[in-house]
């Protein structure tokens, strides 16, 4: 299961070698990956729904208690099934779709980055390492979002995309902490059964809302919906990927994930139905009042998640397998769409449904699919859509509350359903001929053979439902269940009830309302200026405050002075070491001062002298002067205290300085002016605050002893363990030899700082 | 930054081999007695500083023969091989190896992962020194 992971990751390291020797059939070559995948997912199956759960553990961070261990269950598997096999007929596509575009090859990296980052979120078992691949899609979709990086759109999108997505993991991840500790631990096969002890925990509120955060912005619910349809700059292979089985999927996963765990409590419900129905309706709401072609398709993705997160809030046995089955009826007819909207793009250049119209007889095939698919998205029968749908509404009319807020949104949602699929499977096909940019011809087989094989299957699964669900849904459904399999099954056929009747009003109703989609739409031209007030308004002005407010506070802390650097940062420490001392009641240790020899009484002496002679002289030299001979006493008593090392080290060092100042004093203008007497005075107050905090602090190591010392270990191993009678060098390449390196990594970063500043400055002048 | 200054120019001559070996032999004697990387490091960057006033930068350039910031790079990499043998051994990252070699007629010579790493440092405080001063040097002109 790890190497089936990492082999994604693995290949899309080498895809731009692969893409490079394999040219114009690089798609293919790449999607053998995918579809191997897809079978090994496949290979779980019967040992799924014989009710097994497969858990495989990697020790990853064994100190830190986080593994990469792997959980496969119904639900997981349906995720995976899903990820690898659009994912295969994406990469096809897209070898052909992007054919000849200068960076193809990193598109691959990315785009097989994402899908591992996909798979390991959808079927990691330690909530840590499910981060850590959740924020991986974040970060991969970033990427993907702004595959056209010259375009400022683009960018745009994507940078709101990530920040939507990586705020709500923020959240997410002191959720899962808090669930972690909750639960008792990290995995989550241990937490999906120790689902009354998170629910009664007191932090199970604020847990809950972080969660949530997470889940909603990451699939998009109200009020985070607005970053999904202005993802759609992204190229429509990636699109359709993030649209039909990943990403945006993933919060959806989330929720179904933790439903045993979290689920069944009246917050849950309330905010989960409400939520979701409200993103259902404005989802359908906003995709029927759009035109462009993504656009229309995106708006009604929002819906399709609304509804997921509807379903699960509801939570009863009939909604949880309605939701697995709208996930798997919205995965095959929505990224067959949007490959569709690509190929109307590609091959007609349309990217507006106002620009096309009876394009039937040019695009045969294409047309057929785009039909097909769309009777699923609008739930008629025979398609899998259908029985989505009527399990959905059933659910819904059954629900444990709310039920006529639900039933008034899920129908409207319905009908409005209805008119969008009209718009997509109608709107391009018939009618009257329209000029598109392009003369248009019929999709190359890499381009439509993924919708051909997505629709189709939402017919098969449509006619014969009972393959669906014995396949994998009732064991996913049992999985969301908490382990307890559904008292529900799936068919076409239910009998004359509530929920057909919702059905074939909706029907009847959204074709109506789409023979006057052009009215109606005028109509609703008020929906931009009220779009002004909306969220995405609030994220623009938070944006708008973050720059403000880093703007600001460089300009207040960096002045650009170095004194003032100074002068923050020995202030801050001695504040900081202050307070501590205080809070811990560290107090110095008695001064003896007859201990003190002659010898050391002249070196303070010496040293007190340089000091005053630093601060009093009127010239630059010499201070410095003064400070060398300051340095060489700190040497002198390095040696008397026999740290041989040490002193040596701060002669040399002290040399060295003295030589680099007056390399720099040559470039110094004279004291144009000495300090007024206000500012001397001040700084001295912050010179006496620093030199009093060191001061304090040494004195009291006297009074720490209570700490064993290491130094005692550190001379006994030495020799034994270090090979070495030098014990401060054993120390500094062999006991802490991290340490060391992390200072000699400072020290050059220092020295290319220096680099780039005098030299860049030179190149700048001239 | 020439300081046209006989004594010192044929001081520097001789002097500069002298504190290079003299590097040397703090750089290996380090782990038993005073010395070790960051010291030996300081001094050949300061016998290439003296030989830089008593020359000029590109006659120190070219008796260092590399870009001192290669020698960061170097450095730096160096540093962090040497940590990686122990890896191979199931032990912690920077866990120190150590080897013994019979050399006939010198006799037992200890090679460890702990020199590799204070060479790293060794090559590291060079680069740092040399980039610096050389830099500021420069910039002079």
């Amino acid at each position: 299961m790890l190497y089936a992971i990492l082999s994604t990751f693995v290949l899309a390291a080498f895809s731009p070698w692969v893409h490079r020797l394999a040219g114009r059939h690089s798609g293919w070559v790449l999607a053998l990956l995918p579809a191997a995948l897809f079978v090994y997912f496949a290979s779980f199956l019967p040992a799924i729904n014989a009710g097994e759960t497969v858990v495989i553990v990697t020790p990853w961070m064994p100190g830190l208690d986080i593994q990469l261990s792997f959980l496969v269950d119904g639900l997981s598997l349906l995720f995976a099934l899903l990820i690898s096999g659009i994912g295969f007929f994406i990469i096809s596509y897209a070898g052909r779709y992007l054919e000849g575009e200068r960076d193809l090859g990193r598109f691959y990296v990315v785009m097989l980055s994402f899908m591992g980052s996909m798979l390991g979120l959808v079927l990691a078992d330690n909530l840590i390492a499910m981060f850590v691949f959740w924020e991986l899609t974040s970060v991969t979709s970033y990427l993907l979002i702004g595959y056209n990086h010259e375009d400022l759109k683009a960018r745009k999108a994507a940078l709101q995309g990530l920040i939507v997505t990586v705020g709500g993991g923020l959240a997410l991840l002191a959720g899962i902490v808090m669930l972690a500790t909750a639960g008792g631990s990290y995995e989550l096969s241990e937490i999906l059964n120790s689902g009354d002890a998170v629910r009664e925990h007191a932090w199970y509120l604020p847990m809950l809302i972080l969660i949530l955060l997470g889940a909603f912005t990451k699939s998009a619910q109200v009020p985070f919906h607005f970053w999904l349809p202005n993802a759609m700059a992204a190229p429509t292979p990636v699109s359709a990927y993030l649209h039909s089985a990943t990403m945006v999927k993933a919060g959806v996963y989330l929720l179904a994930r933790l439903n045993p765990a979290l689920g069944g409590t009246e917050v849950w419900f309330t905010v989960l139905a409400l939520v979701g129905a409200v993103t259902m309706f404005l989802g359908v709401f906003l995709s029927f009042r759009s035109t462009g072609i993504k656009s229309v398709l995106a708006y009604s993705t929002v819906m399709a998640l609304g509804t997921l997160t509807m379903l699960i809030g509801i939570g009863t046995e009939t909604a949880l397998l309605a939701a697995m089955t709208f996930l798997l009826a919205h995965s095959l007819y929505k990224g067959a769409l949007f490959l569709i909207a690509g190929i109307l793009d590609h091959e007609a250049g349309a990217k507006d449904f106002l620009q096309t119209g009876g394009l039937r007889g040019a695009l045969p095939i294409t047309s057929t699919v785009a039909m097909l698919a769309a009777l699923s998205l609008a739930g008629v029968v025979p398609m899998l859509g259908f029985v989505a749908k009527e399990g959905m509404l059933e659910s819904v009319l059954e629900a444990p509350g709310l039920v006529p807020v639900l039933t008034l949104l899920a129908s409207v949602s319905a009908i409005l359903g209805v008119a969008v699929a009209a718009i997509v499977g109608i709107r391009p096909w018939f009618g009257p001929r329209v000029e598109t940019p392009k003369s248009p011809h019929e999709a190359p087989p890499a381009l439509i053979a993924g919708p051909m094989v997505m629709a189709s299957l939402g017919l098969v699964f449509g006619l014969g439902p009972g393959l669906a669900d014995v396949g994998i849904l009732a064991a996913a459904a049992r999985a969301v269940n908490g382990g307890v399999p559904v008292d529900a099954y799936l068919s076409l056929w239910h009998g004359l009830n509530w929920p057909l009747a919702i059905s074939a009003l909706a029907l009847v109703a959204g074709l109506l309302l789409y023979s006057r989609w052009d009215r109606v739409r005028a109509l609703l031209a008020w929906v931009d200026i009220a779009a002004r007030f909306g969220p995405e308004r609030g994220y623009e002005r938070m944006m708008d405050g973050i720059v403000r407010i880093s703007d600001w506070q460089t300009r207040l802390l960096q002045s650009g002075y170095l004194r003032y650097y100074i002068m923050f940062i020995v202030l801050a420490t001695a504040a900081m070491v202050g307070v501590t001392a205080q809070i811990y009641d560290v107090s110095a240790g008695p001064l003896r001062l007859q201990d003190l020899r002659f010898y050391e009484l002249v070196i303070v002496a010496v040293m007190g002298a340089s000091a005053l002679f630093a601060v009093l002289s009127r010239s630059r030299l010499g201070a410095v002067a003064a400070l060398g001979s300051f340095g060489f006493t700190v040497a002198l008593t390095y040696v008397m205290f026999s740290a041989a090392d040490v002193g040596i080290t701060q002669i040399l060092v002290e040399t060295l300085t003295v030589i680099l100042l007056v390399l720099v004093l040559f470039r110094l203008p004279g004291f144009l002016g000495l300090s007024p007497r206000l500012i001397k005075f001040r700084d001295a107050l912050v010179a006496l605050a620093g030199g009093g905090m060191v001061m304090l602090l040494l004195l009291s190591t006297h009074n720490a002893q209570e700490i064993p010392s290491i130094a005692r270990y550190f001379i006994e191993e030495a020799v034994p363990s270090g090979h070495g009678r030098n014990v401060v060098n054993v120390i500094l390449v062999d006991f802490r030899a991290l340490d060391t390196l992390g200072e000699i990594f400072v020290l050059a970063l220092a020295a290319v700082g220096v680099y780039a500043m005098i030299r860049f400055r030179a190149e700048d002048r001239k | 930054m020439n300081m046209h200054s006989l004594i010192l120019r044929t001081a520097g001559h001789f002097l500069l081999p002298l504190l290079l070996l003299f590097s040397l032999f703090l750089l290996f004697r380090g782990h038993n007695e005073p010395g070790g990387g960051f010291i030996a490091g300081l001094v050949a960057g300061a016998a290439i500083v003296l030989y830089l006033f008593s020359m000029d930068i590109a006659a120190a350039r070219r008796v260092l023969g590399i870009d001192p910031r290669s020698l960061l790079g170097g450095g730096m990499t160096l540093a962090v091989l040497s940590g990686v043998p122990g890896i191979f051994r199931g032990q912690a990252f920077f866990t120190a190896q150590w080897w013994e070699l019979a050399m006939p007629g010198i006799g037992k010579i200890k090679l460890s992962t702990v020199l590799l790493f204070d060479v790293g440092v060794y090559l590291v405080v060079i680069g740092a020194v040399l980039t610096i001063m050389l830099t500021l040097a420069e910039a002079e002109d």
